[in-house]
């Protein structure tokens, strides 16, 4: 357990370091950085002024010598300075992050407390109406957009209240709260519900089939007991890996939900800063992603060893 | 080569023919949703064919006089601010849609079946490097890492086409190397082996074939999500660049203000997006469940 364990740590720095790299080097072939889109917005370009913003910038040394530059701040935690704001990037990131966890935790939630049930209710009933009828959601879940899905909500919000949920950092009221993180958590969960219900039908399905399933009803249980405390408790495992799954699809729903919703997290983040050509933000928000999605992957495969005797991970 | 027969197994399932088109209706029958998922692919597919012909208007002539005009008999699904016929920029947009989706569902496929064939087959160092690569490919979800492409490749359809294949390819690659594993253990393999047979010529008309059923299935799977992550680049404004109608542009960030002065603007063609998406995903599950059983839900 203990040389898996070091094993797959191991890898995770490798999987780190080589995205640290690819995402280095897809920034830095990208023509124009932020010194031209200035200069161009600025209308005239004076080479000796932009020769010097670009070596204020650290832009005119080599690639490689700016990629160990960030990768060595970024062990001492000092991730740089934003090029448009002009501020460590760490205190631009940071109070950014709680805003996207909330909404990323609350997305969770609804995904697992609407995408299970429904998961198993479908399964159960496998080959009648209602679970048909599910399926169809399901698989609509997973075929809507969710930017769309959050512009029918202000849709239905301007008409029904005649105005739309607008971003406060500190909501006054319970109800404000509610606007503010659940409406769009909602949109972006019911998503994740969907793949979340697909993937505990099929598993459901699988183990509804197993011998000891038959033993279980054969002996007389009844098919609530079958169901929920043979069947279900095992099945519940591969969900556990669509927690997994569902972190690298939320992130993708939340860019374009926070910026639907007008939210300041760090999802929507990333747009402005790739737009921008900001560097330093975009750089360090996709290490962030990539070891949010490492950690939950390792986390996940973890967790199911301490769910299920039956793995043990000796390798 | 070792093969199902799918006559035996549609005889087995109660078929009374297996000729021509009532084997179709056959299959329709047994899978009513799979078969809508089809009309719906097929109708996406004409209209992105014939745009020309159905469309009524130019969707890049702008026409001051009618901005933001609301549905009516002359603009079936009103027009933009900048007058642009609703209508026609939805049907061209198809276009768009059904060219990102076969394009980076091809490329991506193409590399991946080939980038799975070397790792599972070859095995050592070569599996090891190409392990390592999809690891980190897959540690961005998939929206990041088009995103960051786009903004390095530039905004245009075949860079948008690139940016989304690239994410595909660790997936693809993944199911390949696996059904690839299993397969060289198999007998039939073994006796290629033993007559003689070159390794790449096993790999390709033995190993390939057999592990075409799940890379259709994937591919469909795959298909719908790329026309998904197309919209979403474009509406963040980083996919296909202006004037050209796609699905995702129209709907770009300023749609929130329009939610209230023009909500056509905001229909169409999210229901556009959702229905191509919808159908190849209703298609996807019916392919799954007829070529790959052994997935099945």
């Amino acid at each position: 357990m203990f040389a898996y364990i070091v094993r797959r740590l191991v890898l995770m720095l490798v999987t780190l370091f080589g995205i640290s790299v690819i995402i280095f080097v897809l920034l830095r072939v990208v023509p124009g950085n932020i010194v031209d889109i200035l200069f161009d917005a600025a209308g005239f370009v004076d080479p000796a002024d932009k020769a010097n913003l670009e070596r204020e910038l650290g832009l005119d040394q080599s690639i490689v010598v700016q990629y160990l530059h960030w990768i060595g701040g970024l062990l001492r935690g000092d991730l740089g300075y934003s090029y448009v704001s002009e501020k460590p990037a760490l205190q631009e990131i940071l109070p950014r992050i709680p805003i996207t966890a909330r909404l990323a935790g609350l997305a969770l939630l609804f995904s697992a407390s609407i995408g299970i049930p429904l998961g198993v209710i479908s399964a159960v009933k496998q080959g009648t109406r209602l679970d048909y009828a599910l399926r169809v959601v399901s698989l609509s879940g997973l075929s809507l957009p969710s930017f769309w899905l959050g512009l029918l909500i202000l849709m239905a919000s301007v008409s029904l209240f005649g105005s739309m949920p607008i971003f406060n950092p500190n909501p006054k009221t319970w109800s404000e709260a509610f606007a503010i993180y659940c409406v769009p958590a909602l949109a972006v969960g019911f998503r994740s519900a969907a793949l979340t219900m697909r993937i505990t039908r099929s598993s459901m399905l699988e183990i509804l089939r197993q011998d000891y399933i038959r033993t279980a009803r054969a002996k007389g249980a009844s098919e609530r007991s079958v169901n929920y405390h043979h069947a279900l408790k095992n099945a519940i495992l591969p969900v556990i890996t669509v927690i997994g799954i569902d972190a690298a699809f939320l992130i993708g729903g939340l860019i374009v939900t926070e910026t639907v919703f007008n939210i300041p997290g760090v999802a929507r983040f990333l747009v402005e800063a790739i737009r921008w050509r900001d560097y330093p933000i975009v750089q360090n928000l996709v290490m962030l992603t990539a070891v949010v999605v490492v950690v939950v992957n390792f986390t996940v495969d973890m967790l199911y060893a301490v769910v299920d005797p039956r793995i043990r991970y000796t390798d | 080569m070792a093969t199902i027969n799918y006559d035996t197994e549609l005889r087995r399932a109660g078929a009374h023919s297996t000729h021509g088109w009532r084997k179709l209706v056959f299959l329709a029958q047994r899978h009513v949703l799979g078969a809508f998922g089809l009309v719906i692919m097929v109708i996406f597919v004409l209209v992105a064919l014939f745009a020309d012909v159905i469309s009524r208007f130019d969707p890049l002539s702008v026409d001051s006089l009618h901005r933001l005009a609301a549905p009516s008999a002359q603009h079936w699904m009103g027009t933009d601010s900048f007058g642009r016929d609703v209508w026609s920029r939805i049907i061209h947009g198809a276009r768009i849609s059904l060219a990102v989706g076969i394009g980076s569902t091809a490329l991506g496929s193409s590399i991946g079946v080939m980038v799975g064939l070397a790792s599972g087959y070859l095995s050592g160092w070569v599996d090891l490097v190409f392990q390592r690569i999809t690891d980190i490919l897959q540690a961005l979800p998939l929206l990041v890492l088009a995103l960051v492409m786009t903004a390095a490749l530039g905004p245009s359809l075949p860079n948008v086409i690139i940016a989304i294949a690239i994410p595909l390819i660790p997936i693809v690659a993944r199911v390949v190397r696996a059904n690839t594993l299993a397969l060289r253990e198999l007998p039939f393999i073994e006796a290629a082996k033993s007559i003689g047979m070159s390794e790449m010529r096993i790999a390709l008309r033995h190993v390939l074939p057999n592990t075409l059923a799940p890379l259709i299935v994937l591919s469909t799977a795959q298909f719908g999500s790329t026309i998904l992550t197309e919209a979403s680049l474009s509406f963040l404004g980083l996919g296909i660049p202006e004037p050209y109608p796609s699905w995702g542009r129209m709907l770009s960030e300023s749609a929130a203000e329009y939610v209230r002065v023009a909500p056509w603007l905001v229909i169409f063609p999210g229901v556009a997006i959702s229905l191509a998406v919808f159908g190849t995903n209703l298609f996807g599950d019916a392919l799954r469940d007829v070529l790959d059983p052994r997935q099945r839900g």
